[in-house]
């Protein structure tokens, strides 16, 4: 018995990211971190600002994301994202970069609660990055 | 009758149109090469976000209290039209296509006694509109700078479309594009955004049903303006396809007519040649005989 399922990573641009030997991911879930394996119940949940973790047998991955939305059916993830970025493409200048346009957003006023919550997670994680 | 030096220098400047339109179309087909895949890589994201909307919507209970969004405001008085063109021309009936499917929906709007806004994308929709429905038109946005659609000019317009939602400035939303069939097809399309229409959407809902986390309606009420940026992006890239499509194939019929009038202007240019040959000719066996 395999205990593997499929991931999809989509962004508007194009497909970003598709693999089948997948045996655990976890996704920063709105309420949550949430670890997703086999044969998890159909799910529907949106992203707030983290990391998601891919952990397979060709090696293991690491992605930023700032939004989306998670689907898991019939032993398939897919995650649409408009904003997504490989760990190990993020170096230190852009890391400075992505920062610095969060902490301006923050500064920002006029803002729902909502919103600024999803900022300052969005700087927490942001400064984790090293 | 022109002279010959006349005739010959006009076969010279068609010869030199000939040479742009036909450099014009080869980079047009690579251009259009381009814009169609991304078209296509950008098809699932869009594929799937609708499916989720589907999934989700199916499952609302009560109507009444769904979001805006999706179910409408309830009215249907004030009409926002998003126009999308290009920004270049020579291009065919590309702008055009699309300027005539919004004229004739905006006299059906105004002649039922609705209000009419107008979103013009694109420097060529503007230009077209203006002078009929200038005063309907509300904003104008133009992407000159990027060079291709990208996700982030098509969340540009979707932003301004729910800002306007939300302070209710309009009731329904319909944008107009092209739909890229092939290189010779573009059929011009009016889609409505706002209030979400499903009907036309194919229904391929699972029965099964989903956890959701947080609730439905707070997972729709931020999904569906998504939806909007995702479903104008999906028109950009549709569009930029079928302007490459369409520039490319009047660009075609350009250097074919151009070879045309090269092969008639040489004719006639070496008729009149051998006329003069003749003439002269004639006058020098006339001039001959005389003697």
């Amino acid at each position: 018995m395999s205990e593997e399922f499929k991931i999809e990573i989509v962004n508007p641009e194009k497909s970003f990211l598709v693999k089948d030997d997948v045996s655990e991911v976890v996704v920063p879930a709105y309420e949550g971190e949430m670890g997703i394996l086999k044969d998890h119940i159909s799910i529907i949940s949106f992203l707030k600002p983290g990391i998601i973790k891919i952990l397979s047998k060709s090696g293991d991955e690491s992605y930023y994301v700032e939004d989306g939305i998670v689907e898991f059916k019939n032993n398939t993830l897919s995650i649409l994202t408009s904003s997504i970025l490989n760990i190990a493409d993020i170096d230190k200048s852009k890391q400075q970069d992505l920062l610095k346009l969060a902490e301006e957003e923050s500064n920002k006023d006029k803002k729902s609660d909502q919103s600024n919550y999803l900022i300052n997670q969005k700087i927490e994680v942001l400064k984790t990055l090293n | 009758m022109a002279s010959l030096d006349d005739l010959k220098k006009r076969i010279a400047s068609v010869k030199s149109t000939q040479k742009i339109t036909k450099a014009m179309k080869m980079v047009a087909a690579a251009k259009l090469r381009k814009a169609q895949e991304s078209a296509e890589k950008g098809r699932p994201y869009s594929e799937k976000m609708n499916n989720i909307i589907l999934n989700l919507s199916s499952g609302v209970s009560d109507k009444e209290n769904a979001p805006k969004l999706l179910s409408g405001t309830g009215n249907d008085k004030v009409h926002l039209c998003v126009v999308m063109t290009s920004d270049r021309g020579l291009c065919g009936g590309f702008n055009s296509n699309i300027i005539k499917k919004a004229k004739s929906y905006f006299s059906k709007i105004l002649s039922e006694g609705k209000e009419l806004k107008i979103i013009t994308v694109g420097s060529k929709g503007n230009d077209q509109l203006k002078r009929m429905y200038g005063d309907k038109i509300i904003e104008n946005i133009s992407f000159k700078e990027s060079k291709n659609a990208n996700y982030f000019d098509a969340d540009k317009v979707g932003k301004i479309v729910i800002d306007k939602f939300e302070s209710s400035e309009f009731d329904i939303c319909t944008i107009f594009y092209n739909q890229f069939k092939n290189v010779i097809t573009q059929i011009p399309q009016a889609q409505q955004i706002v209030p979400l229409n499903s009907e036309d959407s194919e229904d391929n809902t699972s029965e099964e049903s989903y956890e959701f986390e947080p609730d439905e309606d707070e997972i729709l009420s931020n999904l569906l303006p998504k939806n909007i940026s995702t479903q104008i992006f999906k028109a950009m890239l549709e569009n930029s396809a079928s302007e490459q499509g369409s520039r490319m194939s009047a660009m075609d019929n350009a250097t074919r007519n151009a070879g045309e009038m090269v092969d008639k202007l040489t004719i006639q240019y070496n008729r009149s040649r051998q006329a003069a040959i003749t003439k002269e000719l004639i006058e020098i066996i006339s001039g001959a005989e005389s003697l």
